[in-house]
C-alpha cells in the first residue's frame, strides 16, 4: 500500500482547524511532493489505457513518416522504370510493399501518401475544431437570438448531403488540391463541434463556480475563457479526434472516387482506385498496403480517442 | 488581512440584540422573481414559475437571519437575487441605501466587493483547472487589486484566517476533502472583506463533524469582522443554532419571520408548527408526535389561490371560516413585537390547538389523508435548558 | 457478543438472523489498496432493528452492499469474514443462490429514489417482477401484489399509481413505492440505506414513521444505514457506530446516545446543533479522517482524540463489552482497565456524559 512520492494527496488530507485561540492547531497534512494540475492528471489517467498508447505510438509513426517523408522514400516516385509489367511484382526484398503496373514502388507510394492523408485529417480537424469552438463558445454564451441564428445555420448544414457537396466541391473547387480539400472538409465538419461546445457551455453557464465568478465581478470575457473553456474542452477534444480519423477516411473515399486528390499526387485513395484493376490478377500488394495503412491510422486514432475520453472525463478522480 | 484579534465581542450565549438596536444594511422590498414558461409550438409565455413571490425583509448589521424552508419554496433563489446575481422580476433591494437596480453594470460590479456568497456544493463551487490562489485571488483582480504580491498576500492571510496552510495556493481542488473545500470557498468570499455574505447551504453537504468546525469558523468570523449573514439551510437545528432571526419560507413566500427563541418555542403559522414537529430528536427516549402534513408541496408554477399553505394546512378544518383562507392571500402581518406571520387565524395557533387537531383525526400514516399523528409535540426545550 | 464463543463456520443460533463476523472488504485503486470495511462483527435478531451510523467514508455503505454481494469484485475484494443469514455463509454462497436470497430475504431500500426505480416501466411492473421472479407466480398475481403494497405503504388510489411511472411521482411517493418493493415478497431483513437522506424534513417525517409502522407490523428485522444520529434515536433499538472502516461502539440506541463511551460517539454528539443548548458553542472534533491509504498503526481515531494516552498510538483496541456488559461493546483502551497501569499519569475513566456539559477545549469561545 505504499504510496509513491510523486502522489499528490488524492486522500482527504487533515486540515488544521482553527482552535479556540485562534491560532491554527497542528496540522498532521500530508506532505505531497508535488501538485498535479488536472492536465496532468488526465495524462496519468491516459498512460492507464494500454490501447491508446500503443494507438498514440502508431500514430506517432505516421506523423513521423507525414512530416519526413521525402527523406524516407526509397525510391523517387517520378521516376517510372523501363518496361511496365502488367499487375506489378510482388514484395521483394529490394520492393517490400512490391511494385504497381507500371513497376513503381509501393512502399513510396503508401509513405508519401502518408504526408497528404495525415495534413487533411489533422488540418480539416484544425479547421473544423476552431470554427466550431468559437461558434459554440458565441452561441452557448450570448443565448437568445444570436444562438437561435447560429443554430439554424448549424442545422442547415446538417441537412445538406455531405457527400455530395463534397464530391462537387471537390471536382469544381478542390480540382485535387490538398488544400482546397482542407478548406472544404473543414469548413463542413464544424457543425459537429459547434454542437457539443454549445452544449457544454450551456450546463457550465449554470455551474456553481462560474456563479461564484461572477460573484466577485469577473468580467463576462474572462469568465467564458478561463472558467467555462477549459471545462468544455474534454469532450470537444475527444470529438476532434474522432473527427481527424474520419476525415482521413472521407478523403480516400473521395480520391476513390476520383473525386479527390489528382492522379499527379499519390494518396492512399488514390493508390485504391488505382490498385482496383491490379487486383483480378490476384496482385494483392498494391491494394493492401494503402489499405492497410489507412485502417491503422484511423484505427490508432480511435484508441487514442477511447483513452482520452477516459482521461478527460470530469468525473474520474485522480 | 490578519489573523482575528482577540474578540470583544459578546460571548456566543449573549441574547441578540433586538432588531431596532441595529443599523438596517439591506432592505428587500417586494421581491419577486418569476422564470418563465415558455410551451406550445410557438413558445409562447405561458406561465410562470413563480419561484420567489413577493418577500419583504431587512437585514441589520452584523446579525445572522436564517432562512429556512424546503425544495420549492424560493430561499436559494432569493439568496441569489438579492445579490442580483438574477436580475429580480420586480422589487426592490437596497443595500446600504443604494438601490441595487439603478447601478449601472460598472457600480453593480463594484458593490459586489461587499457582498459575497457561499455555496453549498463544495465540489462543484470551484473551478478544478485552477490553482487555489486563483480561484480566491480572482476577485481581488476584478476589483482592481492587480498588484501580485498584495494579491498573494492577501490570499494567504484569507486562507489562514479559515484555517488553511498558506501555502496551499499552489494546489488545486482535487487535493481536498470536502470540508477544506468549503474553507476554500469561505477564503474567497471575505476575501474581498465584504459586509454581507449568504450562506447557501453552505454546510448541508458536509458531515456532522466538518459542520461543526464549519459554523464555528462562520461565528468566529462574524465576531472578529462583522459580517452580516443571511444563512440559508433547510437543517432547522442548525439554523437554530446559527442565527438571530428565522424566516420561514413557503412557495415563494415568507410565512413567518421572528427572533429565532420566539420561532422555535412560539410558532404561530401552521407550516412551522408542521416544519419543527418533523424534525427528528436525537434523544431516544423522547417519542416525539408529530403532525404529518398532506399530500406533498404544490408546484411553484400553479401555487393555490388564497393562502399558498390552505391545501395542506391542519388547522384549516378547526376553524370558523374556512372559505377566506381559500380565497384571500394572509397579510405578512406583525402579530407582536418582531414577530411577524402570515396567517389569517396566527392568534389560534397554540399548543392546545395542535392537541385537539390531532386527537380528531385517525392515526394512519397515509401520504394523502391529513393524519396528525399525534398530540402536543413541545419537546421543543424552553431556552436555557439543558440538553435532555 | 455471541462470536466471541463460536468458532468460524459454526452458524450462530436460530434467534440471530444476521451475524457478520470479522468483514473485510478492500477496494483495490490505482494509488493503493483502500481497507473500506477493516474488522466489523455485528448482529441482528429476528425483526430487531439496528442502526449503523457513521459520516462518509467510514464504511457503512460499503458494509451493507457487501452483506447483499452487490459489489464488483474486481476492484472490490472481499478478503476475510463470514455473514451468516438465517443458517447459512452468504458469502460462501453461489450466485445463484444469492439471487434468490437477494430481493426475497433480504431487500435494499436506496438513498436516491428516482435513480433507483426504472424510468420506462409502470410501477406495477417493478414491484411486480420482483413478486413473480421470486414466488413463481403469474404475472397478475404480482401486479395485484404491487397494487397490496402500494395501499400498505398509504399511497392513495393504488390501483391507478401502479399504473404510473416514476416520473409522475414526487419524492417522498417514490420512496414510498421503494418501500413497497421491498416488502413485497416478505423479507426477513431490510437494508435501508440513507433512506430520507434525499428528502425534505416533513417528508422525511413520513418516511421514518411508515418504517417504523410497517417494520412492527411486519415482524421484519431492519438495518438501517445513516449519518444521522437523530434518525437512529427515532427508529432503531440498537446502534452500531463506524469510523474508518471499523466499529467502535455498539449498545442500545439509549446506551449509545445518552451514555456513549467512546469518544468519536460523545464528540459526534456533542457537534450536532440540536445537542447543545442554545449559548454554547457546538463542540469540534479537531482534524479530519485519516487517509485510507495511510491507516494509523493503532487506534483509527487516536490523531483526533481529546483522550489518547499511551497505548492508543500503537495498538488497536478491540471491539469489546465494557465492565462485563455484553450488550454494549466499545473498542476504547479507555474502557480496558489492565491497559491504565498504577503510576502512570491519570487517564479518565470514561469520557464525561452529555448531562453534565464539560465543555472540551475546542468549543471554549474565544476569551
Amino acid at each position: 500500500m505504499a504510496t509513491s512520492p510523486k502522489l499528490a494527496s488524492t486522500g482527504p488530507a487533515a486540515a488544521p482547524a482553527v482552535d479556540a485561540s485562534g491560532a491554527i492547531a497542528t496540522a498532521d497534512v500530508e506532505v505531497a511532493l508535488e501538485s498535479l494540475s488536472q492536465w496532468q492528471l488526465a495524462w496519468r489517467r491516459f498512460k492507464r489505457h494500454k490501447m491508446a498508447l500503443l494507438g498514440l505510438g502508431i500514430f506517432g509513426v505516421m506523423v513521423a513518416i507525414a512530416i519526413l517523408g521525402p527523406i524516407l522514400v526509397p525510391y523517387n516516385p517520378l521516376d517510372i522504370p523501363g518496361s511496365p509489367i502488367p499487375g506489378g511484382t510482388g514484395p521483394a526484398l529490394n520492393h517490400p510493399f512490391g511494385t504497381d503496373n507500371n513497376g513503381r514502388d509501393v512502399l513510396t507510394m503508401v509513405l508519401n501518401g502518408a504526408r497528404i492523408s495525415v495534413a487533411i485529417g489533422f488540418f480539416s480537424m484544425s479547421i473544423a475544431g476552431l470554427t466550431g469552438v468559437i461558434v459554440g463558445a458565441v452561441s452557448g454564451f450570448a443565448g437568445g437570438i444570436v444562438d437561435n441564428l447560429l443554430m439554424r445555420l448549424v442545422d442547415v448544414l446538417f441537412a445538406i448531403p455531405f457527400l455530395f457537396v463534397i464530391l462537387v466541391a471537390a471536382r469544381f473547387f478542390g480540382q485535387g488540391s490538398v488544400v482546397a480539400l482542407i478548406l472544404i472538409f473543414g469548413l463542413l465538419s464544424w457543425p459537429l463541434i459547434a454542437r457539443l461546445v454549445r452544449a457544454s457551455f450551456l450546463s457550465l453557464r449554470e455551474a456553481d463556480f462560474v456563479e461564484a465568478a461572477r460573484a466577485v465581478g469577473v468580467s463576462n470575457v474572462r469568465i467564458t475563457f478561463r472558467h467555462i473553456l477549459p471545462n468544455a474542452l474534454g469532450p470537444v477534444i475527444v470529438a476532434m479526434t474522432l473527427l481527424m480519423a474520419s476525415n482521413i477516411v472521407l478523403e480516400a473515399f473521395v480520391s476513390y472516387l476520383g473525386f479527390g486528390i489528382s492522379e499527379d499526387q499519390t494518396s492512399w485513395g488514390n493508390a485504391l482506385s488505382n490498385a482496383q484493376t491490379a487486383l483480378i490478377f490476384g496482385n494483392w500488394w498494391w491494394a493492401f498496403f494503402p489499405g492497410m495503412a489507412i485502417a491503422l491510422t484511423v484505427l490508432s486514432i480511435n484508441f487514442i480517442g477511447d483513452g482520452l475520453r477516459d482521461a478527460l472525463d470530469p468525473r474520474a478522480r485522480a | 488581512m490578519s489573523a482575528p484579534p482577540a474578540s470583544q465581542a459578546p460571548a456566543a450565549g449573549a441574547a441578540p440584540a433586538p432588531r431596532p438596536d441595529r443599523e438596517v444594511l439591506l432592505r428587500i422590498q417586494d421581491l419577486v422573481k418569476y422564470y418563465p414558461i415558455m410551451g406550445g409550438v410557438l413558445r409562447r409565455h405561458v406561465g410562470d414559475v413563480k419561484a420567489v413571490d413577493g418577500v419583504s425583509l431587512d437585514l441589520g448589521k452584523g446579525e445572522v437571519l436564517g432562512l429556512v424552508g424546503e425544495s420549492g419554496c424560493g430561499k436559494t433563489t432569493l439568496g441569489r437575487s438579492v445579490l442580483y446575481l438574477q436580475k429580480p422580476t420586480s422589487g426592490k433591494v437596497v443595500f446600504d441605501g443604494r438601490d441595487m437596480s439603478n447601478l449601472s453594470a460598472r457600480e453593480l460590479r463594484r458593490i459586489r466587493k461587499r457582498m459575497q456568497i457561499i455555496f453549498q456544493d463544495p465540489y462543484g463551487s470551484l473551478n478544478p483547472r485552477m490553482p487555489v490562489l486563483d480561484i480566491i485571488g480572482e476577485g481581488l483582480v476584478a476589483q482592481g487589486i492587480t498588484d501580485s504580491k498584495t494579491r498573494i498576500k492577501k490570499v494567504e492571510d484569507a486562507l489562514e484566517t479559515v484555517g488553511l496552510r498558506r501555502d496551499y495556493t499552489r494546489r488545486y481542488p482535487h487535493e481536498f476533502s470536502g470540508g477544506q473545500r468549503q474553507r476554500i470557498g469561505i477564503a474567497r468570499a471575505l476575501v474581498l472583506e465584504p459586509d454581507f455574505i449568504v450562506c447557501d447551504e453552505a454546510v448541508s453537504a458536509l458531515d456532522v463533524s466538518i459542520q461543526s468546525q464549519i459554523l464555528n469558523l462562520l461565528l468566529d468570523l462574524r465576531e472578529a469582522f462583522g459580517f452580516t449573514y443571511l444563512f440559508i439551510a433547510h437543517n432547522l437545528s442548525v439554523i437554530e443554532y446559527i442565527s438571530d432571526r428565522v424566516g420561514v419560507m413557503y412557495l415563494g413566500k415568507l410565512v413567518e419571520l421572528a427572533d429565532t427563541t420566539e420561532t422555535f418555542n412560539n410558532p404561530r403559522h401552521p407550516y412551522t408548527v408542521a416544519l419543527l414537529s418533523a424534525i427528528p430528536d436525537p434523544d431516544p427516549r423522547v417519542h416525539k408526535k408529530r403532525l404529518v402534513l398532506k399530500g406533498d408541496v404544490p408546484s411553484p408554477a400553479a401555487p393555490p389561490s388564497g393562502c399558498r399553505f390552505h391545501t395542506r394546512c391542519w388547522l384549516r378544518e378547526q376553524l370558523g371560516n374556512p372559505e377566506n383562507c381559500s380565497t384571500e392571500d394572509p397579510p405578512f402581518r406583525e402579530l407582536s413585537t418582531g414577530h411577524r406571520v402570515a396567517c389569517h387565524y396566527a392568534e389560534q395557533v397554540s399548543s392546545e390547538r395542535v392537541s385537539s387537531a390531532a386527537a380528531k383525526a385517525p392515526a394512519v400514516v397515509s401520504a394523502d389523508v391529513g393524519d396528525v399523528a399525534e398530540i402536543p409535540f413541545p419537546s421543543l426545550q424552553p431556552p436555557g435548558a439543558p440538553p435532555a | 457478543m455471541s462470536d466471541a464463543v463460536l468458532g468460524p463456520g459454526v452458524p450462530p443460533p436460530p434467534d440471530v438472523l444476521l451475524e457478520v463476523r470479522d468483514l473485510r472488504t478492500y477496494f483495490h485503486v490505482m494509488d493503493g489498496t483502500v481497507p473500506a470495511v477493516d474488522g466489523v462483527s455485528f448482529s441482528i435478531k429476528r425483526g430487531e432493528t439496528m442502526g449503523l451510523v457513521g459520516e462518509s467514508g467510514c464504511g457503512k455503505s460499503v458494509t451493507s452492499l457487501t452483506i447483499m454481494r452487490l459489489l464488483d469484485i474486481p476492484p472490490a475484494e472481499i478478503a476475510s469474514g463470514e455473514i451468516w443469514f438465517d443458517g447459512r455463509d452468504l458469502l460462501r454462497l453461489p450466485e445463484s443462490e444469492m439471487r434468490e436470497v437477494r430481493g426475497n430475504d433480504i431487500t435494499m431500500i436506496f438513498q436516491e429514489p428516482m435513480t433507483s426505480l426504472n424510468p420506462v416501466f409502470t410501477i406495477g411492473d417493478q414491484i411486480g417482477e420482483a413478486v413473480q421472479q421470486h414466488r413463481h407466480v403469474s404475472k397478475k398475481a404480482g401486479w395485484d401484489r404491487a397494487v397490496e403494497m402500494l395501499r400498505l405503504v398509504g399511497i392513495p388510489g393504488p390501483e391507478r399509481r401502479a399504473k404510473q411511472y416514476p416520473h409522475e411521482m414526487s419524492g417522498g411517493m417514490r420512496q414510498r413505492v421503494m418501500i413497497a418493493m421491498a416488502l413485497a415478497c416478505d423479507p426477513k431483513l431490510v437494508v435501508a440505506d440513507e433512506p430520507t437522506t434525499a428528502l425534505d424534513v416533513t417528508i422525511q417525517a413520513q418516511i421514518l414513521e411508515l418504517i417504523k409502522a410497517l417494520q412492527q407490523e411486519t415482524g421484519a428485522a431492519l438495518l438501517l444505514i445513516t449519518h444521522d444520529l437523530a434518525v437512529v434515536a427515532e427508529t432503531v433499538q440498537q446502534a452500531a457506530v463506524m469510523y474508518a472502516g471499523k466499529i467502535v461502539e455498539t449498545g442500545s440506541v439509549e446506551d449509545v446516545i445518552l451514555r456513549p463511551k467512546h469518544p468519536y460517539t460523545e464528540g459526534l454528539l456533542r457537534s450536532i446543533p440540536s445537542h447543545v443548548a442554545r449559548g454554547q458553542r457546538l463542540n469540534v472534533i479537531k482534524g479530519t479522517v485519516p487517509n485510507p491509504f495511510r491507516m494509523p498503526v493503532g487506534c483509527r481515531f487516536e490523531p483526533r482524540c481529546p483522550y489518547a494516552f499511551e497505548p492508543c498510538h500503537d495498538h488497536e483496541p478491540p471491539l469489546q463489552a465494557p465492565s462485563g456488559d455484553q450488550s454494549q461493546g466499545v473498542a476504547c483502551w479507555l474502557h480496558v482497565p489492565e491497559a491504565q497501569r498504577p503510576g502512570r499519569a491519570v487517564a479518565p475513566a470514561s469520557p464525561p456524559a452529555p448531562s453534565q456539559p464539560v465543555v472540551p477545549v475546542e468549543s471554549v469561545s474565544r476569551q
